[in-house]
């Protein structure tokens, strides 16, 4: 399958010990300068790229005080260095934590310290040199930027940012990243991930809808651009098409009909994802924004809902109001932007929705918190919504649920392996490796409770577990979407089986004028 | 005489050194914007429950217990021990010494120990752990050395060598009190002079080192942070935006 070994899976999570250089050859596609210079970058490596990039450095210590006491703080104690699943998949030290801040905070020490301008061997300062710029670009892509490292560190550390903030520095002096920067032009000049133009857009929901009155007998609609919807949703593009991630939009769908809630996609702002965050520009992360306030206003919508998409609910949750707010101009009985997961719980929790748990019976589910989700927003009103929302949601609609090892769910959770702007086929021995972590948490609940399925609510964990799974011996479609599972199980009134004929047929559900 | 003049120079640059160093370092983070909000969540919704969470960090080192038992029992160790001999040392610059400072003279007398075993055992992890050992560069050698070395100092002087800490006590009250014509001399005893030599050098680097992890972390922005940057119900105002100045710049963009 490939020119590398799928790791052998432990039956607990062992620390491996340190193996130099094992990764030192991971390093994606570098962006050409057609797909550098629409997102205002640099095309190619940029004359005395080496005080560039320290300048910008200097430039984002000024501008993000996490950078400046992120690098500034850390001791050394060793406490994150077990912690990312990239180090525990490759044994590689550069892909321990503190290592990898260690790459851009010994340049900053360099420059921009006195100890390490007087003293850079004893700190562990050293030039800008080509070496350095090397090993940025091979390990600052060996970072998902999940933040794991930042539960455990006593400062609160996160290299997520230090990671973000290299990636910037090197889109500075022209070398950026291909898939990351190809995405974002992609959104720019189309409006989505994907590429997918209006037209073929438009098409697919059509096609959609006809599938699910087929299966369902109910005439769920998804609806394209329609002005004056209650509901702007705003879902990672996958969800168009991909397995599972299309069941999970299905379940959306379902949701709003069912209760009588008037929803609309945007053409312009048809993607949730913000890929401007995994290279660290602001700047690129607010053109993106920018859309969906656009696509709100242009639409009259009153609420703006996520789907499934956990990077996406980070922007989502904890920037969009920074990014593109403020949204006074939308209904403030509701948060902006809510997640799918928290609308569904609500409508629960009102007793709007019913289900036939059953249909999920033919599963034993366990559930994927992703990282974004877990350690860098929330959902509902208390801190750990993001954990018991989506868990309450799988048990209401499902028989059948376990839950994997205390250490790697919650705010402990392991990355798929393919966040943070790597989930590029050019990367895919770091992915298989970095999973493995998770891979091992899965299968003690296979071996023991027998889980057959795993749901997660982020695009990038469906596509990651759909290619990673079958490395380790499992089912590509072992992978599930929370509300595939509330797809399966609703009761759709005027269904056909199962429908009840009394209630009010779906046509009178309000589509708005 | 000449060595209490040189002392009490050293002393007079160590704490314009570590206060005017420490001072920049804070108001330059307290200056730096955070643009974005990234508490590591779950985190607290109200300003209150941060404090809390950053109580626990600081008292009880809540995240490395987390993390990693031996690194926490060593590292709580030396600066719980660290803190309460510093605590005990107060009676050599107040006169009359404050009550409760008398009251923990016993149990400072012991700090030391918890100190000396914490840096040890951190010690003992950057020499052992591959791990560790990979991260390790020199100068955090040289910083457990510095610290050991005052830890043990300061104890062979409690407990084997005394010192004339009447005589000592009388050196800093001076200087504190800039008595410069009435400079009491300092004793002359090799320990002493070691001990308060590297508490100079350790006055001295602290505003150049890690140990800036200690104004660091009341600055940590995944921990500082309250989690409340959504535009919550009844919050639409431009005020309930977290948005840096030079973001503002940014927004040429923006209809209205």
């Amino acid at each position: 399958m490939a020119d590398f070994e799928t790791p052998k899976l432990d039956d607990i999570t062992t620390i491996p010990t340190v193996k130099s250089g094992t990764m030192e050859h991971s390093s994606p596609y570098v962006a050409k300068p057609v797909i550098q210079e629409p997102l205002g970058f640099p095309g190619e490596l940029v004359d005395d790229w080496e005080n560039v990039a320290v300048a910008k450095l200097g430039e984002l210590s000024n501008k993000y005080r996490a950078l400046r006491v992120y690098l500034d703080s850390c001791v050394k104690c060793g406490a994150c260095t077990d912690k990312c699943h990239y180090y525990l998949g490759t044994s590689d030290p550069k892909n321990m934590p503190v290592a990898r801040q260690d790459l851009l905070r010994k340049v900053y020490r360099r420059y921009y310290t006195l100890a390490g301008k007087w003293f850079p061997k004893l700190v562990g300062a050293t030039d800008m040199t080509k070496e350095v710029l090397d090993d940025w670009y091979s390990y600052y892509h060996q970072c998902s930027q999940c933040r794991r490292c930042s539960v455990f560190c006593p400062y609160g550390i996160d290299t997520a940012e230090i990671s973000m903030a290299a990636r910037d520095i090197m889109d500075a002096v022209g070398k950026g990243q291909k898939y990351c920067n190809e995405i974002i032009g992609k959104v720019f000049k189309i409006g989505n991930n994907l590429g997918l133009p209006e037209p073929a857009l438009r098409d697919t929901l059509e096609d959609l809808e006809e599938e699910v009155e087929e299966e369902c007998g109910v005439p769920v609609k998804f609806p394209l651009d329609q002005k004056g919807a209650d509901v702007l949703l705003v879902t990672p593009s996958a969800d168009f098409f991909a397995e599972p991630h299309i069941d999970g939009l299905i379940g959306y769908g379902k949701v709003f009909h069912q209760a009588g809630i008037s929803w609309t996609v945007s053409s312009h702002a048809s993607e949730a994802a913000n890929f401007g965050m995994f290279i660290g520009s602001y700047e690129n992360m607010r053109k993106v924004s920018m859309r969906i306030r656009e696509a709100a206003l242009d639409l009259g919508v009153k609420r703006i809902v996520f789907g499934e998409c956990g990077h996406a609910w980070r922007v989502a949750y904890s920037f969009l109001n920074t990014l593109a707010g403020p949204f006074d101009f939308l209904d403030p009985k509701y948060p902006v932007p809510q997640h799918i997961c928290e609308v569904t719980h609500d409508l629960i929790q009102k007793g709007v929705l019913k289900f036939d748990k059953s249909q999920n019976d033919h599963m034993v589910l366990t559930y994927h918190d992703s990282c974004n989700v877990a350690r860098a927003s929330r959902m509902g009103s208390k801190p750990g919504g993001q954990f018991t929302i989506p868990r309450d949601i799988i048990k209401t609609v499902c028989n059948n649920y376990v839950d994997m090892a205390a250490d790697s769910i919650h705010d402990a959770t392991y990355c798929c392996g393919g966040g943070g702007g790597l989930l590029t086929d050019d990367l895919m021995e770091l992915r298989v490796r970095g999973a493995k972590p998770r891979m091992e948490a899965v299968k003690q609940v296979v071996d023991a409770h027998g889980v057959t399925n795993m749901a997660a609510i982020c695009a990038i964990c469906k596509s990651q577990f759909t290619k990673v799974f079958p490395y380790y011996g499992y089912g590509m479609d072992m992978i599930v979407s929370v509300h595939q599972l509330v797809s399966n199980a609703i009761i759709m009134d005027g269904a056909q089986d199962g429908g009840d004929e009394d209630r009010e047929t779906a046509e009178d559900a309000p589509q708005s004028a | 005489m000449a060595l209490t003049g040189i002392y009490a120079f050293l002393f007079y640059l160590a704490f314009v050194v570590l206060v005017a160093g420490l001072g920049y370092k804070i108001v330059q983070y307290a200056r730096t914007p955070a643009p974005l909000k990234i508490p590591t969540t779950p985190a607290p919704t109200t300003r209150s429950g941060v404090a809390l969470r950053m109580g626990r960090e600081v008292v009880l080192f809540e995240s490395l217990f987390r993390s990693n038992k031996w690194i926490w029992i060593f590292g709580w160790l030396f600066h719980a021990g660290l803190f309460i001999v510093l605590a005990r040392h107060l009676r050599y610059f107040t006169e009359p010494v404050w009550w409760w400072v008398d009251l923990i003279q016993p149990f400072g007398k012991y700090g030391a120990f918890a100190m000396i075993i914490g840096l040890v055992g951190l010690w003992a992890r950057r020499l052992l752990v591959d791990r560790v050992r990979y991260i390790t560069s020199p100068s955090d050698h040289l910083m457990l050395l510095l610290l050991t070395a005052i830890g043990v100092s300061g104890a062979l002087m409690t407990f084997v060598n005394h010192t004339d800490i009447v005589a000592v006590k009388a050196f800093f009250l001076g200087i504190m009190g800039f008595e410069f014509a009435s400079m009491q001399p300092l004793p002359g005893d090799i320990l002493l002079l070691l001990h308060l030599g590297m508490v100079v050098l350790l006055m001295l680097i602290f505003p150049f080192s890690k140990l800036l992890h200690a104004p660091g972390l009341f600055f940590s922005p995944s921990r500082n942070q309250v989690d409340n940057p959504r535009a919550e119900p009844g919050l639409r105002a431009h005020d309930s935006r977290h948005v840096a100045p030079w973001a503002v710049e940014l927004e040429t963009d923006r209809k209205a």
